[in-house]
This record gives C-alpha cells, sequence and structure tokens, in this order.
C-alpha cells in the first residue's frame, strides 16, 4: 500500500522555524512507522533526522507525535494509521533538528528526584530479601524506558517547563516503595515542592502516552497520597 | 575541544557503565556514548544472568563452568571461564545491593529459572540457575547501573560517537569523538581508553540487534591496526519473530515452551533427546535449519513455530514428567506465564497480532551476538597479537572484547554475567594503570584522520547510496555466512563484501550540515560494518571444520587436531591476515558434544 508521510521538518542551519513535507512510500500494512521514516531517510532525503535504536519498544529513543498522540515509530503499525502519517516531534523541549528534541533538560528533572536506591546499611553477604509482595508493589514503575512520552504529553508540563513531569515522579515512586530503600522521605520532600507532584492534575494524558502502559496517573497518586498521610506503604 | 581524563570509556550499556562505576572511584572518568546510555542494547536482553545461587535448587559455580566449557565447544578459554562462573554470584548479589528488581522466590530470594545449556552436572538435567526480573533482566541492569552511576555522580558526554582511537608508539592515548548535537569535533585525551561498544549484528539481513549495534568499536580498532579474535563465531538465536528478527527469549523454553514443525512435531527430541528445546543456541538454531531445508517449516515456509500455550507446555510437561524443586508436578496457568513473560507476549501482540496464550508464535533463527571481538586478558586488557603482548593503556570489555569465556557458542544469560564481571574488571585495571602512568603525548593532529574519512563521506561523488549498499551486505551475509556455511558460498560472500568496499568509496552523505548530522554518521557506521563483515567472512571461510556457531556443510566435522585455537584476523590493504593461538585448557578435555 502507499503511505503519505508528512513530517515537520526543521533544519536550524537553514530555517527559523519548521515546515510540514510530504512523502510518499511504499509499505507493509505490518511495517513501523519507523521503517517509513527509514525509508524515506535511506532512499528519498537523507537530511531526515530522528533518533532510533532498538527498533522493538524497548530503548525509548524514537518517541515523537504521530497522528497527534506521543508514541514510539518503532511500536505504531501502518496498518493502525490508515493512508496518512503524520509525524511530528514531542512538545515542551527544545526543538534541535526534524524529529530531533533536546532531552537534557528532560535527564536533569529525572536527576532531581534521586532516581536510585538509597540503603547505607552494610549489606547481608548474600541478597537483600524481599518477598513477591513487596517486589510486586513497585514492579509497574520499574518498567519505564525513559522514553520522555508521558512528559512531552502533559499539559502541566507544557504550561511550566520547570514542573519535574510525570516520568521523574515515576522513578521516585519506583524507589520509594521498594522496602529495601531508606531515602522516601527525602524524595517526597522533593516532590512536595511547587514544582512537584501538586502540578498533576490527573489529566491522564500520561498513561495514555506510555508505551510501556505503565499506569503512571495512579502511581503519582499514590506519592500524593504519601505526601499527604506522611506513610508509605 | 580538547579534554583531558585518567579514563575514558567508549559505549554506556551494561559493560561501560559498570566499568564506568569502578574506574570512577579511583580515576578522574569519563563515559561517552553515541546514544544516551539508557537506550543502549543492554537494555533488549530479556531471560536472565546466570550466577550459581542455588536459590531454588543445588548448583555449584563448577557446574556452571564445564556447562559453559561444554556451551563454547571446547574454544572458551578454561582459566576465564572458571574466573567468570566463580565471580558470577558475588557479582549478583553486588547488583541486588545496588537495587536490581529481581524477581523473587516465595521466601524472598532471588528467583531462577532454567536456560538452555545449564545443567545440573550429575543428573544432566536443566538446573535453575538464570537470575531474572520478567523478561526484561537487560533492562534493569542497564537501569541499576545508569542509577547507580548517577548517584556516584559518573561524568557522561551523551550522544558524543567515536570515530577513532589514537596510538603513541602502540599504547592507546585517547580517542576523537563527533558531538552529535552540534558536530563538533572533540580529542580526548587519556591515561586509559577502554571500549564498551557493543556488537555488530546489523551486518545481517534478519538480526535481534538494535540499528546501533554496528561494530564501532571493533573496525576501530581493526583500523589501529589491532587484531580481532574468533570473528568467525556469531550466533544466531534460535527463536527470533519470523521477518523481523526481534528477540523472543529462551525464557519461552525455560517456562516449557516448544519448537514444533509443520505436522506439529516437537522435532528437538530427535536432535537433542536429553534437554530437548533447552540445548544450547547453536544446536537449535541447526536443527530448525535443518527442519526448514526439508520442508518441515509451517506450510514449507522458512519459520517454525514457538509453542507456549499453557495446554502446550502442561502437555509435554507431564511427558517428560518435569517436576518443581520441591518435587510437585510442573504445571502453569496463562496467567503465570504472563507475569513471567509480560514483554515478549507485548511484542507478539503488536507486531504480529498473535497472543501467544492462543496460538503458536512463528519463529526463525536471527543473528543475535558476537562471540568474537577485540581479543582481551581476563582483567579486560586489550592483546595485540598471538603472543598475548599487551596493547598499553588500552581495555575492552561486553560484547565487543573476546576474553573468550563464550568459544564458538556462548550460553543463554552469560551476555549479562560477561558484562558485569569483565566490565568490572576492565574498569578497574583502567584506574589502576592511570594511577600508575602518565599521559603519553597526543600524535600530532589527531583528527586528521577522522577529518579525511568524514570529508570522504561528505564530498565523494554520490554514485552509490549507503542504503543500498547496506542491503546487499546485509543479505549476502545472511544467505552465506549465516546459520550453515559452505566454501562456495563464503567465498561468494568475501568477493562481495570486497566489491562493496570498493563502491563504498562513492558513498556521499545527502546531508551536508553539522547539527545532528545522522546520514554522515550512518554511512560512517556502514564502513564499520563492511570492515567488520570482511573480517568475519575470511575466518570463517579459513576454518575448515564446523564447531558451535560455525557449521559448514563442506567440513562437519569438529577437528581438535587442526582447529582447537583462536582466530586472529587483522584488516591489511591486501586483505584480511590470519594467525593463531592456543585455547587454554585446565581442567576440562574436549570431547564430544551431545545434549
Amino acid at each position: 500500500m502507499q503511505v503519505t508521510l508528512r513530517i515537520r521538518r526543521f533544519d536550524p542551519e537553514k530555517e527559523k522555524r519548521p515546515h510540514m513535507e510530504s512523502y510518499v512510500v511504499e509499505a507493509e500494512p505490518t511495517d513501523q512507522v519507523l521503517d517509513l521514516l527509514n525509508q524515506v531517510k535511506g532512499f528519498q532525503d537523507g537530511t531526515l533526522t530522528y533518533r532510533r535504536s532498538c527498533g522493538h519498544g524497548i530503548c525509548g529513543s524514537d518517541a515523537m507525535r504521530i497522528n497527534g498522540r506521543n508514541r514510539l515509530a518503532c511500536k505504531v503499525l501502518v496498518k493502525d494509521l490508515g493512508g496518512t502519517v503524520t509525524v511530528e516531534p514531542l512538545m515542551g523541549l527544545p526543538l534541535v533538528k526534524d524529529l530531533v528534541v533536546d532531552l537534557k533538560p528532560f535527564f536533569e528533572h529525572y536527576k532531581l528526584v534521586m532516581p536510585y536506591l538509597v540503603n547505607d546499611e552494610p549489606p547481608p553477604a548474600r541478597e537483600r530479601l524481599q518477598s513477591p509482595a513487596q517486589r510486586l508493589r513497585y514492579d509497574d514503575t520499574t518498567k519505564c524506558i525513559l522514553c520522555a512520552a508521558c512528559t512531552t504529553g502533559c499539559p502541566s508540563f507544557w504550561a511550566n517547563g520547570e514542573y519535574v513531569g510525570p516520568a521523574a515522579i515515576v522513578q521516585a515512586h519506583r524507589f520509594t516503595f521498594d522496602s529495601r530503600d531508606r531515602a522516601g522521605a527525602q524524595r517526597l520532600q522533593v516532590l512536595n515542592d511547587r514544582m512537584g507532584v501538586w502540578r498533576c492534575h490527573d489529566i491522564f494524558n500520561c498513561t495514555e502516552a506510555c508505551p510501556r502502559e505503565i499506569e503512571i496517573t495512579k502511581a503519582i497518586g499514590e506519592v500524593k497520597l504519601a505526601i499527604a498521610t506522611g506513610r508509605i506503604e | 575541544m580538547l579534554h583531558e581524563y585518567d579514563v575514558v570509556i567508549v559505549g554506556g550499556g551494561g559493560a561501560g557503565l559498570m566499568a564506568a562505576l569502578h574506574a570512577s572511584r579511583g580515576a578522574r572518568t569519563a563515559v561517552l556514548s553515541k546514544l544516551y546510555p539508557v537506550r543502549s542494547h543492554t537494555g533488549a536482553a530479556q531471560g536472565g544472568v546466570c550466577a550459581a545461587l542455588g536459590s531454588e535448587e543445588d548448583d555449584s559455580p563448577e557446574w556452571h563452568a564445564f556447562d559453559t566449557v561444554k556451551g563454547s565447544d571446547y574454544l572458551g578459554d578454561q582459566d576465564a571461564i572458571e574466573f567468570m562462573c566463580h565471580e558470577a554470584v558475588a557479582a549478583v548479589y553486588e547488583l541486588e545491593h545496588m537495587g536490581l528488581p529481581f524477581n523473587r522466590t516465595p521466601s524472598g530470594k532471588i528467583a531462577q529459572r532454567p536456560f538452555g545449556g545449564h545443567t545440573n552436572n550429575q543428573t544432566g538435567k536443566p538446573v535453575q540457575r538464570a537470575c531474572y526480573a520478567a523478561d526484561r533482566t537487560g533492562h534493569m541492569i542497564l537501569q541499576t547501573l545508569y542509577q547507580q552511576c548517577i548517584r556516584n555522580q559518573v561524568t557522561f558526554f551523551d550522544e558524543f560517537q567515536v570515530l577513532d582511537l589514537l596510538m603513541q608508539n602502540g599504547a592507546a592515548c585517547g580517542v576523537v569523538a563527533v558531538e552529535l548535537a552540534t558536530g563538533e569535533m572533540h580529542t580526548f585525551h587519556a591515561k586509559a581508553v577502554l571500549f564498551a561498544t557493543g556488537g555488530y549484528g546489523r551486518v545481517w539481513e534478519i538480526t535481534s540487534n538494535a540499528y546501533s549495534y554496528t561494530g564501532d568499536g571493533m573496525a576501530v580498532a581493526l583500523r589501529a591496526d589491532l587484531p580481532l579474535e574468533d570473528m568467525e563465531f556469531f550466533q544466531f538465536h534460535p527463536t527470533g519473530i519470523f521477518k523481523m528478527g526481534i528477540l523472543i527469549t529462551e525464557g519461552v523454553r525455560g517456562e516449557g515452551g516448544v519448537l514444533v514443525n509443520d505436522s506439529g512435531e516437537r522435532f528437538m527430541e530427535r536432535y537433542a533427546p536429553r534437554v530437548k528445546d533447552l540445548a544450547s543456541r547453536d544446536v537449535i538454531s541447526r536443527s530448525m535449519y535443518l527442519e526448514m531445508r526439508d520442508g518441515r517449516g509451517i506450510g514449507g515456509k522458512r519459520f517454525l513455530y514457538l509453542d507456549v500455550r499453557p495446554e502446550t507446555v502442561n502437555r509435554y510437561a507431564e511427558l517428560d514428567g518435569r517436576t518443581r524443586p520441591d518435587g510437585t508436578a510442573y504445571r502453569v496457568t496463562a496467567a503465570e506465564l504472563l507475569a513471567k513473560l509480560p514483554d515478549i507476549i507485548d511484542f507478539c501482540r503488536t507486531y504480529l497480532g498473535v497472543d501467544p496464550m492462543t496460538q503458536p508464535m512463528p519463529v526463525q533463527p536471527t543473528a543475535h551476538y558476537a562471540m568474537g571481538g577485540i581479543p582481551t586478558t581476563k582483567l579486560g586488557q586489550v592483546i595485540a597479537d598471538a603472543r598475548n603482548t599487551l596493547v598499553p593503556g588500552f581495555f575492552a570489555a561486553g560484547e565487543c572484547a573476546c576474553v573468550s569465556v563464550h568459544g564458538a557458542n556462548r550460553l543463554g544469560t552469560n551476555s549479562l554475567l560477561d558484562l558485569i564481571v569483565f566490565g568490572k574488571m576492565a574498569g578497574q585495571q583502567a584506574a589502576e594503570f592511570a594511577r600508575r602512568e602518565a599521559y603519553l603525548p597526543l600524535p600530532r593532529d589527531p583528527q586528521a584522520a577522522t577529518l579525511e574519512r568524514l570529508a570522504g563521506l561528505r564530498q565523494a561523488d554520490g554514485r552509490e547510496r549507503a542504503a543500498d549498499l547496506r542491503r546487499a551486505m546485509q543479505e549476502i551475509m545472511f544467505e552465506y555466512v549465516g546459520v550453515f556455511r559452505t566454501g562456495d558460498g563464503m567465498q561468494q560472500a568475501l568477493a562481495t563484501i570486497g566489491e562493496l568496499k570498493q563502491r563504498y568509496h562513492h558513498v556521499r552523505a545527502g546531508d551536508s550540515g553539522r547539527v545532528f548530522n545522522t546520514d554522515v554518521l550512518e554511512a560512517w557506521e556502514l564502513g564499520c560494518l563492511l570492515d567488520c563483515a570482511e573480517v568475519t567472512t575470511a575466518a570463517a571461510l579459513n576454518r575448515t571444520e564446523s564447531r558451535g556457531a560455525h557449521a559448514r556443510d563442506d567440513f562437519p566435522r569438529r577437528e581438535d587436531s587442526t582447529w582447537l585455537r583462536h582466530s586472529l584476523a587483522r584488516s591489511t590493504p591486501g586483505g584480511v591476515e590470519l594467525d593463531y593461538k592456543p585455547v587454554v585448557i585446565t581442567k576440562y578435555q574436549p570431547k564430544e558434544r551431545s545434549y
């Protein structure tokens, strides 16, 4: 089948603002949107620029807006989109070139929430024990691949780029509810800030955008509850 | 721009990050990655990392070592293998202490599952040795190591692609890199350089490997006149999604899934009567190839079914008399499988519209893992020749390195283990080297060679397109340097690669800009792939035997008297030069291999 691929293009060395460009690509219904981009780059226009690596939804490189929704280009198939596909860069982060945005602010927010296990008690000779139920408590948020689809789809983040955003809160959740961690209180303090969880208004864009199907709004709600009650459970 | 660091680590995957954590404790360390480190291909590993913890049943590092030696078809260096298998236990606990969210046993210990080639050496039956986090073990390792690097304030240069290794009188003294965001060239002056740049599976048409797995580090080493070891051994994983190559973890078979042919037969019973679908990967990929060659692919086509429907798992578990460690009969439900294999079930639903709980998955062997690479000692020091001369200041770890612990065929889960054990070793050694040694002077005009190469890609006549050459290489390599090989086919592949290398001189990138010019870099990466393809094919053609992943129709037997040795391939203007060095044998004498 033929697909018309409309891409928002931007070359910072040649133009002041982005423009739309259309390409016609021969595709199989089971092709990924990433395959279409590769077709254009390899055989029609080498200047087309985007990130990609694993090609099957695990590395988080190719998050972009596809027909208006934040998706991974390698996890959306042509058959689910129809004959016209519109591809644009993520919103809310500085545009670098074509579909590439500057991820530095995103990773700076990530670092704010202490996104690592803190436990300075001397470890046992073997593993720290953790029951299957304790492990399950934070399972959902371990799936995050830091693709930025959630944060850049959040209206609160668009309104104020200082808001830490859903991805950072997901990371905070992952450690705060891990029975082995000892820094929950500190992390909650960070998120109780003006730019923390209270900027979330349960819009659910993040949950809908997540390619890993993490229940992000629910996780944020659990963090809010922990701050409000002072209890991590 | 010029930078100075005691240790420069190239690559931000499992090996690079593990090295960074350890090197940064004793030396000023920088990590350069052409991606953001969390995008690295370690994250795609699924099934587990093995260590003889004995959480679930009796096990020992000695059994693990023997299984690895046997899995390697006796080409692995046994001192390195014993070292790795003994270090494995502490290494896995170290990951747990860093926060890695392993699945747990009912008593709260790290859960373990069976994997191909890992056995109880007394009974010969599969043993639960693979420590896992659902089917996302690699993702969890990558995330955990990155998190700890953030905690320890490791210095990262994200999206800096390394294009050259700088040498001074046979010693490493830095690298040249391009910053993607600006196109600016950077020289990193270092006392020690550590490559953890991953594999080169993109040489083949059907592969589980990331687009960025283009053999950069290996090719850069070749261009620095260093050899690559055992490049003829490249693993084809039995279960890639048909046509796409996306990996379906061996953990599926660990949980009881079976491979079936067109007549519904569980054919692995004929090829590996004892462990059947849990034989090592080379054995299974070859068996699949033979089934398909003889017309028993599904509908006569080039794929087979991997069946993990609960009723199938339970039927064969009953036939096999499979029990759990507590002696009860092994039976599964769809809910249990979903919890243990969520990602592969998601892949099948997304890409195939197939629900593995109610339908079998169409699979074919997929290019997966380089057993070969930059030769190193078990401390991660790079070796320059067959006499094991060290290259001062140069270290390597992970898939780009060849220690060699995987020999002619890697066992599943040993790759993640390799990353953490040898990443740590190489990182520690690099830091120690940097503490001991002074900076060597940089070569005059350190960026000259790189600039010339890039200028070529910007200014060539443009008669050829990189995408066409890449496709031609991938097709010929999959056809002739794949699961089964013949002398004639490999001759043809080698000639074609030679032609493609000539045509490559006419490739001009379509993008002439500076900012985020992935077009020039993809063309540069194609050059790396062609170099890797050439040494792989030349080393394979010269090895007139079948061993592990290197299977030849024209030389079907393993020949220990002539070929129990590692190859060392060098790229020269006149073609590939091959040398050989002996395999280290400690206590496991080579014998015939059966599963």
